[in-house]
C-alpha cells in the first residue's frame, strides 16, 4: 500500500512538473509579452527596460531555473499587467469558477447515472432508446453550440434568464446547464454500458438462481460491480470541466478562472497563465489519484491483502 | 413415491428459434440423475428455463410441477423462495460465478437469511459451518476472503456451501467440473456423492463427462438437439447404449477397463438450432440413418427392458445382455 501511494504520487509529481515545463516554454516560444502588452508604438527604449525588468533576454534555461527557485519558495510570480500577485489573481476567480464546476457536477453524476442504469435495466424498451438517443444528442453538441442554443432560447426568445454576467444566481443557470449536458451525456451512456456489461455476468445470474429479488440483485449484486468503471469515467470528467469553464466562462462572460486563462494567454501574461495551468494539472493530478483510490476501495481484486494462509 | 419434479412439454426458444423441443423429466425425491450430450444441446436451458431465469427474449412453454406446484405460472415471490430453498444450482464457471466485490461468507449468510432466516452470529455460525462441511480449510479466517482469494475448486466448494444454505430437495450442477483441474474435478464429485447421501438431497448432475455421470448418478438422460433422446439406468445405458448417439458418445471416450480399442469421435457438430434437420435432428451424424430417418422426427417411447429411447433404428442387443438388462428394472 505504501508503495502503491508513494509510485502515484512520485507519477502526480512528474506529470505537473512536465505540464509547468511545457507551458513553460511554449509561452516564451509563441510570442513576445513585450511587443503584446506595451503595443507596437512604444519607443524601443521602454521596450527594452520591459524587458530586462522581466529578465525576457535571459538564456531560457536559466529563466526556467529562476521560475523553479522562486516556486520552491511559494512564490509564483506577478502579473506583467498590473504587478499583483499571478496566485491572487487566480485565486479571486477560483470561486466563481467553481460555482460553475460543482453544480455542473452534481447535476452530471445526479442524473447522467440514474438515467444510463434505468436504461440499461429497460434494455431494449423505448424508454432505452430515448435515453440513448438524449445522450449522444448531448454530447456530440459541442459546449459553445449548446450555449449559443441555450442564450437564444432562454435569454434572446423567452426573455426570462440573462444571457450573460455574474450578478445574480440566475446568472449561472445557463452556464451551468451548457457545462453539465454534455457530461450527463457522457455518463447515461457509460453506465448504461457497464451496467449491461454487469448484468450479463454469471455472479448476476447466481444471485437470481439463490432466490434474491430482483431489486436486490440490481443493488446489492450488480451495483457495487458497475460502479468501478463508473468512479474511473468520473475521474476523467473533472478534466473536461475544466476544459468545459474555459469556453463557458467565455460565452457567458463569467468571471471566473477560465475566462482569465483566456485573456491571459491574449496578454502573454506569463506568470498568471503558468499559475492557472500549473493550479488545472494540480486538479486532475489529485483527481486521478482520488480514483486510483476509491477504485481499489471498491474493487478488492486491486486491493492490497495480506497473503491467506 | 411422488416425483420431487416433474417437467411436461418444456419448450424454449430464444428470439423465435427454438432451442429446446419439448422436454418431459422426472426427478424422483433423493434420486440422483445425469444429464449428458454435447455442448449446445439444451442442458442448461432446460433447468434455467425451469427455474425461470433465462432471460426475457427467451418464450418458454411447458409445466415445471415441484411436488405438485406449478412453477410456470407462480408468482414471483413463490419462485425466489423456491430458487435456493427448494431448488438450488450450481454452475460451471465457479471463480466467475460468485461476486467478486462481496465477502465470500456474506454471500453465504445472505442465502441464510433469505431461506432460513438466519441473522447475526447465528448465520456466522451456520455458515462457517457450512464452508466447514465443503472442506474449506480455515473457514474461520478465510469467511471475510473475496472469491479472487481462492482457487477454482475452492470456489466450487463455496458455489455448493451457499446452495447447501437454503437445505434445497434438489441440487442442480450444471458442469460443476468442467472449469477444474483433473484432480480436483475428482475432489468436487466425492464431495457432491458424500453430500448428496448425508443430506438425502436430489441432484441433477449435468456433465458430458460420462465417467463422471457414472460415479455421481443411478440414472441418465441424454439430451440431443433441444431432446432427450434415451433415458434410462445408468449401468444400462453404460453396457448396451442403444440410440447410436449415446454409443457414439461412449466410443469417444477412452476406457481403463476392458480391451483397448480405437477412439471413435463422432463426425460433425451439433447442428444449429436455426437449421434443425426435418427428421430426426442426429440423422446427418448417424451412421445407421436410413432415408427414412430424415424425413421422421422419433418420439421418446418406453422400451421392453424399461429404458426410453427415440431412434427408429436404435442399436440392437444381443439376446445375453437381455437378460441381464432385466435386473435393472
Ligand atoms: N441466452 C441465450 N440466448 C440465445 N441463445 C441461447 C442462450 N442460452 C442458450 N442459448 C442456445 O440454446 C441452446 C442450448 O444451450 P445450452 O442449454 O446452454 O446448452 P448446453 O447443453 O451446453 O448446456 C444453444 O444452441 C445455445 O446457443
Ligand atoms: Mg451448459
Amino acid at each position: 500500500m505504501i508503495r502503491f501511494v508513494t509510485s502515484r504520487l512520485f507519477r502526480a509529481g512528474l506529470t505537473v512538473l512536465s505540464v509547468m515545463t511545457f507551458a513553460f516554454v511554449v509561452l516564451r516560444m509563441s510570442g513576445d509579452p513585450a511587443q503584446v502588452l506595451l503595443g507596437p508604438d512604444v519607443p524601443q527604449n521602454v521596450v527594452q527596460d520591459f524587458r530586462d525588468r522581466w529578465g525576457l533576454d535571459d538564456p531560457i534555461w536559466q529563466q526556467y531555473l529562476s521560475y523553479l527557485r522562486a516556486m520552491l519558495h511559494g512564490d509564483f510570480g506577478l502579473s506583467m499587467r498590473d504587478r499583483s500577485p499571478a496566485i491572487d489573481l487566480v485565486m479571486q476567480r477560483i470561486p466563481a469558477t467553481l460555482q460553475l464546476t460543482i453544480p455542473a457536477l452534481i447535476l452530471q453524476l445526479a442524473f447522467g447515472i440514474p438515467a444510463g442504469i434505468y436504461a440499461a435495466l429497460k434494455r431494449g424498451t423505448l424508454a432505452d432508446r430515448g435515453v440513448i438517443v438524449t445522450a449522444i444528442v448531448g454530447f456530440t453538441v459541442p459546449s459553445f453550440v449548446l450555449g449559443l442554443l441555450l442564450v437564444l432560447i432562454f435569454a434572446v426568445t423567452l426573455g426570462i434568464l440573462p444571457s450573460g454576467g455574474a450578478s445574480s444566481w440566475q446568472h449561472a443557470i445557463l452556464p451551468v446547464l451548457t457545462m453539465s449536458i454534455g457530461g450527463i451525456g457522457v455518463l447515461a451512456r457509460f453506465s448504461r454500458s457497464a451496467m449491461i456489461e454487469v448484468m450479463g455476468q454469471p455472479y448476476i445470474r447466481t444471485a437470481s438462481a439463490k432466490g434474491v429479488s430482483w431489486g436486490d440483485v440490481v443493488r446489492n449484486h450488480a451495483l457495487p460491480n458497475a460502479a468501478v468503471p463508473i468512479v474511473t469515467i468520473v475521474g476523467f470528467m473533472v478534466g473536461s470541466l475544466i476544459a468545459g469553464a474555459i469556453i463557458v466562462e467565455t460565452i457567458f462572460s463569467w468571471p471566473g478562472m477560465g475566462r482569465l486563462l483566456i485573456v491571459s494567454v491574449t496578454n502573454r501574461d506569463l506568470a498568471v497563465v503558468q499559475c492557472i495551468l500549473l493550479l488545472v494539472a494540480a486538479v486532475m493530478v489529485v483527481s486521478n489519484l482520488t480514483v486510483d483510490l476509491l477504485y481499489g476501495w471498491l474493487d478488492p481484486r486491486l486491493r492490497q491483502t495480506a497473503p491467506a494462509h | 413415491m411422488d416425483n420431487l419434479v416433474e417437467i411436461r412439454n418444456l419448450r424454449v426458444a430464444f428470439d423465435g428459434v427454438p432451442v429446446l423441443h419439448g422436454i418431459d423429466l422426472d426427478v424422483a425425491p433423493g434420486e440422483a440423475l445425469g444429464l449428458v450430450g454435447e455442448s449446445g444441446c439444451g442442458k442448461s436451458v432446460t433447468w434455467l428455463a425451469a427455474l425461470g431465469l433465462l432471460p426475457g427474449k427467451a418464450t418458454v412453454s411447458g409445466s415445471v410441477r415441484l411436488q405438485g406446484q406449478d412453477l410456470a405460472t407462480a408468482p414471483r415471490r413463490t419462485l425466489e423462495r423456491v430458487r435456493g430453498g427448494r431448488i438450488a444450482m450450481i454452475f460451471q464457471d465457479p471463480s466467475s460465478a460468485l461476486n467478486p466485490v462481496i465477502r465470500v461468507g456474506q454471500q453465504i449468510i445472505e442465502a441464510l437469511r433469505l431461506h432460513r432466516g438466519l441473522t447475526g452470529a447465528a448465520a456466522r455460525a451456520e455458515a462457517l459451518r457450512l464452508m466447514d462441511l465443503v472442506g474449506i480449510p480455515d473457514a474461520r479466517n478465510r469467511f471475510s476472503l473475496y472469491t479472487h482469494e481462492f482457487s477454482g475448486g475452492q470456489a466450487q466448494r463455496l458455489m455448493i456451501a451457499m446452495a447447501l444454505a437454503g437445505e434445497p430437495d434438489l441440487l442442480i450442477a450444471d458442469e460443476p467440473t468442467t472449469a477444474l483441474d483433473a484432480t480436483i474435478q475428482a475432489q468436487i464429485l466425492d464431495l457432491l456423492v458424500t453430500l448428496r447421501r448425508e443430506m438425502s438431497m436430489a441432484t441433477v448432475f449435468i456433465s458430458h463427462d460420462l465417467a463422471a455421470v457414472a460415479q455421481v448418478c443411478e440414472r441418465v438422460c441424454v439430451m440431443y438437439a433441444g431432446k432427450i433422446i434415451e433415458e434410462g439406468h445408468v449401468g444400462q445405458l453404460f453396457e448396451t447404449p442403444r440410440h447410436p448417439y449415446t454409443r457414439g458418445l461412449f466410443d469417444a471416450i477412452p476406457t481403463l477397463s476392458g480391451p483397448l480399442r480405437r477412439l471413435v469421435p463422432i463426425p460433425g457438430t451439433v447442428p444449429d438450432p436455426r437449421e434443425l434437420p426435418p427428421g430426426c435432428a442426429f440423422a446427418p451424424r448417424c451412421n445407421r440413418a436410413r432415408a427414412f430417418c430424415s424425413q421422421h422426427r422419433p418420439e421418446l417411447l418406453p422400451q421392453p427392458e424399461g429404458r426410453q429411447l427415440a431412434c427408429a433404428f436404435p442399436v440392437p442387443i444381443t439376446q445375453d445382455i437381455v437378460h441381464r438388462q432385466e435386473e435393472y428394472q
